[in-house]
């Protein structure tokens, strides 16, 4: 199963394009084959991915997933129970942490409280016996413009200036993959937003390999160039944000990484380059290529966002629209938008949206129809469970 | 590196305080009053037993002893020669129970240190076992110092299987000894005080967060140079406060030198001071003897605070 995993994930990242091209100043990472098991318990189950150097690359997944673990094990906290590690041309599987030409930015910070802010930064330098360290270490407190605080003590800053020089202290030393482990996870939303855009601008500006620990979804499609979902020790599916939001190939991944109906049906036959399926009391059409299974039982998916739903039944739906039939139990008005819950026989539940264009809005009770363009459908193993993700998602 | 495009607004600062309302002072002045009365109590304490005695020692350091007057019969006077007899006559067991006392401090200090890291570092994820170490090292305060000072008296005893062991294994030579020596004076003091310098150290080491060892090691410090950088200086408060009650209350104490020692060159203040009191009778000498040896007990621990002490840790 998880060789599966990991295949399908290398096949993503070969045909949508989501290696990046690399920069100077880092290396790829490549992680073979690497298991990680605590007594009983699996957290990482026979990973295998390789990060190009210089992309900003994201592991996104619920806790408990093994995204942490995976990154402990690149930096030497933890050693793998089978598999290697790469950095380079270097296999560093062996190699104590400090041996190790990665740094980590802890999602405690850990910053040493008996240093001041400017020694914290500096220490890595002077480990490696940099001569200029000091220097150095003051250039990178500019970068992340706590120039003027360089002689504080860590306890005597706000949280995000103790996430900033945490960053400091890492970025200072020039690693060849630097390993962010839930940076952000301590801060308020306004502060997270802000340091996502400086985190991003760093990257770009070094462009140094980052590898980034998450469980936000929108923090890994904001900030990353290539997303890996991760659900029980496994990468799920690997691609580019837009890829993976577009075109989820399972169903735990199209409910953690964004919202999506999912709804089962069968197939029932081929028309040109549509798969016609029985769904919720009607034929459904889906593309082939954006199928997982082409025939039995198959899951059929469609975002909130590329669904219309008309509740005057004045409206026609555009031939060729797929196209359910429901009665709305929840409309809330939200200014710009009328979010719908519609109950639809067959499916459940299907939430979608519409735009304030001025139109009237729909209230539970009324009859509803949805439809959208079939291109946007996207199709899963028909044995996948429909709500698997949804939960964390909203953990 | 070059520095970044964007400019970010300093953080807001909290709103200062608004002004007290009157209701507001009223209970700031009660609270005040309640808390000058919770004072009381402790400094009459204080004036009792601590500031009113020692003016009574160093008053009584100065009387003299008219002439021809009985024996322990002394008068107040302004007796200044009691110091200078007391230091030229007992400079010598002044001298060796600071010198047993500092070599005890270091002793205890090295062993004090790697059992308290042993068991509140390395032995972290073990609970049950950290647990039955720290019981076995707090167990010998449930019997009486004394007694234990007894008990090694045998142990270390000429006819003793440690004293047969050395000779055996010629590490002794074969009328060497144990008891009765500087050697045992000091080790007794080591072992006796060892609790009260692993306790302080112990917890200091347990509130060390091991997260920052790691950050250590991910920075490039071998695990040598991540203890030397981090945890040692982050244990310094119980390193300190450990030597500081270990160093006290030895270069002060008797009982050791008494029992584990010998009358001609093991001899402490302590023991001096014990006999000058109960067996001469010769109070103001005794009195000046203590009085020098808490005037250099203060002066050690002021030199060593300003060394090592005053550097704020966090």
């Amino acid at each position: 199963m998880s060789t599966e995993a990991t295949t399908t994930a290398a096949t993503d990242q070969q045909d949508g394009g989501a290696v990046v091209p690399g920069a100077s100043g880092g290396a790829d990472l490549v992680i073979e084959h690497v298991s990680k098991r605590f007594a009983a318990f699996t957290a990482v189950d026979d990973l295998s991915l390789t990060i190009p150097s210089g992309s900003f690359f994201a592991l996104l997944g619920p806790s408990g997933c093994g995204k942490s673990t995976t990154l402990r094990m690149v930096a030497g906290l933890e050693q793998p129970s089978e598999g290697r590690l790469r950095i380079g041309d270097e296999d560093v599987t062996d190699l104590p942490s400090h041996r190790r030409p990665v740094n980590t930015v802890f999602q405690s910070y850990a910053l040493f409280p008996h240093m001041s802010v400017l020694d914290n930064v500096a220490f890595g330098l002077k480990q490696r016996k940099v001569r200029d360290a000091v220097a150095r270490a003051k250039e990178a407190l500019e970068l992340v413009e706590l120039g003027h605080l360089a002689g504080r003590r860590p306890a005597q800053l706000s949280g995000g200036q103790q996430q900033r020089v945490a960053l400091a202290r890492a970025v200072v030393n020039k690693p060849q993959v630097l390993l962010l482990d839930e940076p952000l996870g301590a801060l308020d939303m306004k502060l997270r937003r802000q340091m996502q855009v400086e985190l991003k601008q760093i990257q770009t500006e070094l462009g140094l390999t980052f590898v980034h620990v998450t469980h936000d979804q929108e923090e890994a499609m904001t900030m990353a160039d290539v997303v890996a979902v991760m659900n029980e020790g496994r990468i799920e599916q690997m691609g580019a944000p837009r890829e993976l939001y577009e075109l989820p190939r399972t169903a735990f991944v199209a409910n953690f990484l964004g919202k999506s109906n999912l709804m089962h049906g069968t197939v029932v036959g081929r028309e040109g380059d549509y798969l016609l399926v029985e769904a919720a009391g009607g034929v459904q059409r889906l593309r082939t290529d954006r199928a997982v299974a082409h025939d039995g039982a198959v899951v059929l998916g469609v975002r909130p966002e590329k669904m219309r739903i008309f509740t005057s039944g004045e409206e026609t739906v555009p031939a060729g629209h797929n196209r359910l039939d429901g009665t709305i139990i929840d409309a809330s008005f939200t200014g710009v938008s009328t979010e719908y819950l519609v109950d639809v026989p067959g499916v459940g539940t299907v939430g979608t949206f519409t735009q304030n264009m001025g139109q009237a809005t729909g209230r539970a009770g009324d009859p509803a129809v949805m439809c959208w363009d079939p291109d946007f459908t996207f199709g899963l193993a028909g044995d996948d469970d429909v709500a698997a993700g949804a939960a964390e998602r909203d953990a | 590196m070059s520095a970044p495009a964007v400019r970010r607004p300093e953080p807001k600062r909290p709103e200062p305080a608004a002004e007290l309302s009157a209701t507001e002072r009223r209970a700031e002045k009660a609270r005040g009053r309640i808390g000058v009365g919770l004072i009381v109590p402790g400094f009459v304490y204080l004036l009792l037993f601590f500031a009113a005695p020692v003016f009574v020692l160093l008053a009584m350091s100065l009387y003299a002893k008219p002439p021809g007057a009985e024996t322990g019969v002394f008068v107040p006077a302004f007796e200044i020669s009691n110091y200078a007899v007391a230091l030229s006559q007992y400079w010598e067991p002044l001298v060796r129970s600071f010198l047993f006392a500092g070599i005890a401090t270091v002793l205890a200090l090295l062993i004090g240190y790697t059992m308290a890291y042993l068991v509140a570092v390395r032995l972290r994820q073990h609970k049950l076992l950290a647990s039955i170490l720290l019981v076995i090292l707090i167990a010998p305060f449930f019997s009486s110092f004394v007694l234990r000072t007894q008990a090694w008296k045998q142990i270390l005893a000429d006819e003793g299987f440690v004293v047969e062991a050395l000779r055996f294994v010629a590490i002794l030579p074969e009328d060497g000894r144990l008891t009765a020596t500087s050697i045992a004076v000091v080790a007794g003091l080591t072992y006796n005080f060892l609790p009260f310098m692993t306790l302080p150290i112990y917890a200091s080491l347990e509130r060390l967060d091991t997260r920052l060892l790691e950050a250590a090691g991910d920075l490039y410090a071998s695990p040598m140079t991540a203890f030397r950088r981090v945890t040692l200086p982050l244990s310094m408060p119980g390193v300190f406060a450990g030597t500081l009650l270990t160093f006290i209350p030895a270069s002060g104490d008797y009982i050791n030198a008494a029992i584990l020692g010998n009358n001609r060159d093991t001899s402490m203040i302590g023991q001096v001071i014990d006999s000058r009191f109960f067996q001469i009778v010769d109070y103001p000498m005794a009195a000046a003897l203590s009085t020098v040896l808490m005037v250099v007990i203060l002066i050690l621990v002021m030199l060593y605070i300003r060394k090592f002490g005053t550097k704020e840790l966090f």
